[in-house]
């Protein structure tokens, strides 16, 4: 196997390991930081995971495939997942999404030609007050204007 | 202890005891789909809802009794709920649903059968996918409903991990490994998770026919005959078509309704058009004998270039026989045996008994070579296989069998297991060692070549082929020196400490670790776990015992585990696993050559009487050949006559050259057999067999448990059952030997035993019975034995120092490799059976030689590429395979494949007091083979 953590994130997973009463606890904490080094879980990963945690390959993959928030396939460098979940809806997110679908030029799920966004749905993402509203990355943004996107997503694709 | 009422009937249990089980011990049945009693109950399915008053129903297979709780099981909102969730449940199976057309035993259909519920009403889904690239098991997602059975039906009874979830939502599927095709994942075809699945999504594939529900098939409750786990299973057997269709795991103390591949699929080699009908004789135009198969001509002669096969030819070995009727083929070999036995003597006679033989056949066998022949020249694969680990037993505590059963490990916290791939040689006794290993004992392997279970290990040490008599002798220095030696149990239980003291006062860790290449801190850790537990249990295999130094290897296993008092006692022990289903049970019967039954030495005067009484004739007072000096007799021409029952010696014994020429001098060769072997080639007359599963017979398996093997098949043509052959050829020698039925024999070896005494057909019943089980009101015979004394002479064990001994033949510079050799799970020995067995021949077709990949790298092979392997006797063919299981300059090759026989390499040296050859042990050539 090839793939390797950078040895601060060897040591991190060192501390993770310590949290937890056993090794398959650690199975989410890990396969995130194994996400935030890689970008995105590949099956490669999946089996590193298994051997360091001693668990099953076959279960690190229920994990994976389980919770949207791991990459199965190769991603950009930003995630924007934008909300469309009722109060979202109902302030204009199916606009919203559209407008970051042609100014991007990718359909939900795609990833921009050059590799900078990947652009999502999410289900209510409880920012609800301040809706619409998308994360990107791992921050919100919310009572978001097609001018506000514009902004954001000019940002992204320049960095 | 708590109190409740179910349905207005009160109970009292143990606390944390789940509804579920309350209700059954009041024989009131919840039908459940998740739920298994052998597994940890998730509560997923809500099918066993029950009604306690409460705001919600609750999942009775893991909600825990409480005091005061009023239980109703049945009632109309209970039912209710159970016929929606049915409903649910069946709007997305399949039109036909894969269970219910072949074992007819769904869950789901019974439950849909039984609330009506068609699940028609609702919308279906989009549908989803088959697999079918498993050989014995056919996966249908669209009929998973996502109870998880399988998956820990795999990880909590097997230990194999291998299935899992998938997905979310819709989607989600039960998956193998990273979502492989499950016959292309790490599933090794234990069928486990097909026996516990509750729908039509895991079903068996057809074997040997088509599959029916068991109601259509006859229910026959035997044994596995494979491996001395000896696992109790039903076949489901179609009468008129004198087939087994499928295999069901059978409630024993020994397997728990768990099978591995061989016993679940291994099943149809019965039916293999190949089997032996008829006498045969071999033809006057093919005197002198040669062998008449390419692969047995082997590569010098006259075999050279043409295309092997994995099963004999018959169209090359067929016409140098002829078929002969029963009265003229046992005419012919009482005669000829007899005229052997005129001209040179008995000592010219030798027979070669099996392992696989009943205990009935095993005495019966040795009988006749006792009684009818006149010597004691008869033995059988025990020889090669733990004759070492059984001679050093019973030098040092008297008695060759273990001293606690498999499962005693429950009450171990530490196990050691020297030299034994567990996993492929005893599976179902290995999943019983992973499950302790889940519970937190320490597993530590000691092995050269990693076995797969060391996944489930503490530590694993990956010693040096051959040093482990270094390694065992630098443990038992570390146990002396921090004083975790057991003095009291020393004191009172032993003899030899001080010569042992001195002896192992030799080898530091330090020392052994540069012998045995690991390091000396894996050396003292391993001493202390070991030396530190309450209770350890050592385990042994074929890695201890075959090799020159075998019965030293074993010497140093007995004496670690006496040192350390751990002998005795509930998780304690020695466990030498044996291999073959009634290997302990042939030894036991007296197929030994210096043993009458029951461990009786011949050369004791007091006990020959005794025999001579017993069989009404005088006995010859030496000791017999081995079955490696009998191959040598026959080479120099001392041994003339022989009888080989279900023995392949031709493939099972070192130095198959050797033997070619051996089996070519003998003047007359008998064999007995279901298919016409490698040995048989070079037979005079050949007497067609009954297979296991035709017959009755009792098999005692590694824990000493003594199991009654019940016919599931009528025999092919004039197939005769094996006792009856032997008992015709003696009686025509001059010897009657008059039964009426096998259970006869059966009582006439126990009367001859100490050990046997108390058993019979009627008490084996259904689970057998532990040897010693003196007491027939007992449940059961003594699991552990030996808390007070040992059977030797004064009632102590022996400790018996031994020094590390270089190898007979090390590595050089022509032959640079280690060849190691051994068994692989799919297959057992020279692959009679298993390689005529539809779905293990097809899970593994063929030989090949492991690598390690940087050897490969460096030799410049690519894995898949044919390489030659040569060692000083002679040279075979096959693929390469890259493994890191092997180390760096060691290979191995498992022994059961014909065309590519490993035992053409391996050496004839063997253990000075065991006998046993050095099969883990040869240097060899690895190389790219000739286009
Ligand atoms: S395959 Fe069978 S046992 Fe496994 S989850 Fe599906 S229904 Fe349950
Ligand atoms: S473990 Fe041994 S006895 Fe049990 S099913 Fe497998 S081969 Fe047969
Ligand atoms: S609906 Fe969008 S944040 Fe809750
Ligand atoms: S059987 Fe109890 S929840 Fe499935």
């Amino acid at each position: 196997m090839t793939f390797a953590l950078t040895p601060e994130r060897e040591s991190h997973l060192a501390e993770i390991l310590s949290r937890y009463p056993n090794r398959m606890a650690a199975t989410i904490p890990v396969l995130h930081l194994c996400q935030e080094q890689n970008g995105w879980v590949s099956e490669e990963i999946m089996e590193w995971v298994a051997h360091r945690l001693g668990i099953s390959a076959a279960h690190v993959k229920g994990v994976a495939t389980f919770y949207t928030l791991f990459n199965k396939e190769p991603v950009g460098r930003h995630q924007v997942w934008v909300c469309r979940t009722l109060s979202c809806a109902l302030n204009g997110a199916d606009a919203l999404l559209h407008h970051c679908e042609k100014r991007l030029g990718v359909h939900v799920g795609g990833t921009t030609k050059d590799g900078s966004v990947t652009l999502r749905t999410a289900e209510c993402l409880a920012a609800c007050g301040q809706a619409p509203m998308m994360q990107v990355d791992r921050d919100y943004h919310e009572n978001l204007t097609l001018a506000d996107v514009d902004t954001i997503l000019d940002r992204l694709t320049r960095s | 202890m708590i109190t409740l009422t179910i349905d207005d009937r009160p109970i009292t249990v143990a606390e944390g005891t789940t509804i579920w089980e309350a209700a059954r011990t009041l024989a009131i049945e919840i039908p459940v789909l998740c739920h298994d009693p052998r597994l940890r109950p998730v509560g997923v399915c809500r099918m066993c809802v029950v009604d306690i008053g409460a705001r919600t129903l609750v999942a009775s297979c893991v909600r825990p009794c409480e005091s005061g709780m009023k239980v109703v099981t049945g009632s109309e909102k209970v039912e209710r709920q159970r016929r929606t969730l049915t409903e649910l449940l069946m709007s997305d199976q399949p039109e036909v649903c894969p269970k219910e057309s072949t074992t007819g035993d769904s869950v789901l259909h019974a439950l849909a059968r039984r609330y009506e519920a068609t699940g028609a009403s609702l919308p279906r889904g989009a549908g989803r996918p088959r697999d079918l690239s498993s050989k014995v098991i056919a996966v249908d997602h669209q009929a998973c409903i996502l109870c998880d059975r399988c998956v820990r039906g795999c990880d909590e009874i097997q230990g194999n991990d291998v299935i899992s979830r998938s997905g979310k939502g819709y989607g989600t599927k039960i998956a193998f490994d990273l979502d492989a095709p499950m016959g292309a994942s790490t599933c090794v075809s234990c069928g486990e998770c097909m026996a516990v699945c509750p729908t039509g999504a895991l079903v068996n594939k057809p074997v040997s026919g088509p599959i029916v529900p068991r109601r259509h098939l006859k229910q026959v409750d035997s044994v596995c005959p494979y491996c001395g786990v000896g696992c109790g299973l039903t076949y489901n057997v179609d009468v008129e078509q004198n087939k087994i269709a499928y295999v069901d795991g059978r409630e024993s103390p020994v397997n728990h309704e768990r099978l591995c591949v061989k016993g679940r699929y291994g099943f149809d080699y019965a039916q293999h058009p190949q089997r032996l009908t008829k006498p045969l004789i071999r033809r006057a135009e093919f005197y002198p004998k040669a062998a008449l198969s390419p692969e047995v001509m082997g590569n010098q002669e006259r075999g050279k270039g043409r295309r092997k096969t994995a099963l004999v030819s018959y169209d090359d070995v067929m016409p140098a026989f002829r078929e002969a009727s029963w009265d003229e083929a046992l005419e012919l070999v009482a005669s000829r045996l007899l005229a052997v036995k005129k001209e040179h003597g008995p000592g010219a006679l030798a027979g070669f008994g099996s392992a696989k033989c009943s205990i009935e056949e095993a005495y019966l066998f040795q009988k006749l070579v006792r009684a009818a022949f006149g010597t004691n020249n008869v033995d059988h694969c025990t020889r090669l296989c733990h004759a070492s680990s059984v001679a050093a037993l019973l030098e040092t505590i008297g008695s060759g069998a273990v001293t606690n059963t498999f499962a005693g490990i429950a009450e171990s916290d530490v196990a050691l297991f020297a030299g034994t791939n567990i996993s492929a040689n005893h599976p179902v006794a290995a999943s019983f060692f992973k499950n302790a290993a889940a519970r937190g004992t320490k597993l530590i392997f000691v092995d050269p070549r990693r076995p797969d279970i060391a996944r489930h290990a503490w530590r694993y040490a990956q010693i040096r082929h051959g040093s482990d008599v270094a390694f065992y002798n630098a443990m038992m220095h570390v146990i002396l020196r921090e004083g975790l030696i057991d003095e009291a149990y020393v004191r009172d239980h032993t003899t030899g400490i001080e010569e042992l003291r001195a002896l192992v006062d030799r080898y530091p860790p330090a020392l052994a670790a540069e012998i045995c290449g690991v390091t000396a801190e894996m050396i003292v850790d391993i001493a202390r776990a070991y030396g530190g537990a309450k209770a350890a249990i050592t385990f042994w295999g074929m890695g201890i015992s075959q090799h020159t130094h075998g019965t030293n290897n074993a010497r140093c296993l007995i004496s670690l585990c006496l040192l350390t008092g751990n002998s005795g006692r509930p998780g304690t022990g020695l466990h030498p696993l044996r291999g073959q289903n009634n290997v302990q049970g042939a030894s036991d019967a007296g197929l030994i050559p210096m043993m009458y039954p029951d461990y009786q030495r011949v050369g004791d005067p007091a006990i020959r009487e005794k025999f001579e009484k017993a069989w009404g004739l005088p006995l010859d007072p030496t000791p017999g050949l081995t079955v490696t000096e009998i191959t040598t007799g026959a080479l120099e021409g001392r041994i003339k006559g022989m009888y080989c029952l279900g023995e392949n010696p031709f493939l099972s014994d070192p130095n198959v050259n050797k033997v070619r020429k051996a089996l070519t001098r003998l003047d007359f060769l008998a064999v007995q057999d279901i298919f016409l072997t490698e040995t048989a080639e070079f037979a005079d007359v050949i007497l067609p067999a009954t297979s296991y599963l035709e017959k009755t017979g009792t098999y005692t398996n590694t824990d000493r448990r003594v199991q009654i093997g019940r016919p599931a098949l009528a025999p092919p043509g004039d197939a005769r059952l094996d006792w009856q052959i032997v008992a015709e050829i003696a009686t025509r020698m001059g010897y009657p030997m008059l039964y009426e039925k096998v259970e006869d024999i059966f009582d006439e070896f126990t009367a001859t035993t100490h050990e046997y005494q108390g058993l019979d057909y009627p008490i084996l019943g259904a689970t057998g019975r532990l040897w010693p089980a003196f007491d027939r009101e007992a449940k059961d015979g003594e699991q552990i034995l030996f808390g007070d004394a040992y059977p030797t002479a004064d009632g102590r064990a022996k400790l018996v120092p031994c020094d590390f001994e270089a190898e007979k033949e090390p590595t050089s510079a022509e032959y640079p490799f280690v060849l190691n050799t051994g068994r692989l799970l799919e297959h057992w020995h020279t692959g009679t059976m298993t390689r005529r067995s539809y779905a293990l021949d097809a899970i593994s077709p063929g030989p090949f030689v492991e690598v390690h990949p940087d050897d490969l790298a460096r030799l410049g092979i690519t894995a898949g590429d044919l390489v030659s392997v040569s060692s000083r006797r002679g040279r075979i063919e096959l693929p390469a395979r890259r493994s890191t299981s092997v180390a760096r300059g060691s290979v191995f090759i498992a022994f059961h494949f014909r065309e590519a026989a490993a035992n053409v390499l391996t050496l004839d040296a063997i253990d000075p007091i065991g006998k046993i050859p050095t099969f883990k042990l040869c240097a060899v050539n690895v190389e790219k083979a000739q286009a």
